[in-house]
């Protein structure tokens, strides 16, 4: 898995690529988790488009930091979820808890 | 390691003639199976020992025989306490207990046995199940 960052006004894009699992998933919740709580971004996106594989352990990172950005008042925005990620979401019950569009345009918009 | 397995089962699974979605299932599956003996049998250490076997087999389901791809896992950890195999509720919006869900929705048998000092994990997907696919 690779993240990189890209810091607009007041939003935080990060651009996920590869697998989330057991190995990977630490980093992922790290960052996001900083990205809230620390820098108290007021909206933090996830372009997940080049996200190959996700388990369990990575939808567990995106419930922790969606609870982190309820705590601080922020945004969490996933976008780009292709049918393997949007089925594993789909399959623990908790894809209506995420805000999700289809592009980064639609998340990023005022 | 975890990647190398996935990949190496999706080739599998398609080459038994499970859809794309069913391999998605089964490597989701073994996934989530291996990830929890590292954490829980193993408490997080990688490098201890996983069994892994697979066969295709003909058993029964719904009175019919089907042929069926039989995944068996084996670790030398602490027997599982049966109680903890129970999974959690969905409607609790918080990180972590999903791996036993998505392993009992992408399989179609789960049983877990004890032997030999080792915990036994046996997974059945059936091949061409009719009616809705599990998950969709």
């Amino acid at each position: 898995m690779q993240i990189a960052a890209r810091r607009l006004d007041k939003i935080t894009i990060f651009d996920i690529s590869g697998d989330i699992d057991l190995a990977t998933s630490p980093e992922l919740r790290k960052g996001l988790l900083r990205e809230l709580r620390e820098l108290r971004t007021p909206r933090v996106v996830l372009n997940l488009k080049s996200v190959r594989y996700i388990d369990s352990s990575g939808v567990a990172s995106l419930v922790e930091a969606l609870k982190a950005s309820r705590d601080v008042g922020s945004r969490l925005i996933l976008f780009g979820l292709n049918r393997t990620v949007r089925d594993v979401l789909q399959l623990s019950k908790l894809a209506r808890i995420f805000e999700i569009y289809e592009d980064e345009a639609q998340s990023v918009s005022p | 390691m975890l990647c190398v397995v996935r990949q190496a089962l999706g080739q599998l699974a398609a080459g038994l003639g499970f859809s794309e979605a069913e391999c998605h299932a089964v490597v989701l599956a073994v996934d989530e199976a291996l990830t929890n003996i590292i954490r829980h049998a193993y408490r997080g250490n990688a490098e201890q020992p996983i069994e892994a076997s697979f066969h295709r087999i003909e058993a029964a389901q719904n009175g019919q025989r089907r042929e069926a791809l039989e995944i068996l896992l084996e670790d030398r950890g602490p027997a599982v306490d049966p109680e903890k195999l129970c999974g959690r509720a969905l409607e609790d919006v918080k990180p972590g207990g999903l791996g036993l869900h998505f392993i009992r929705e992408c399989m179609d048998t789960v049983e877990f046995s004890r032997s030999e000092g080792r915990n036994q994990l046996r997974l059945v997907k059936f091949l061409n199940v009719q009616g809705p696919e599990k998950g969709s």
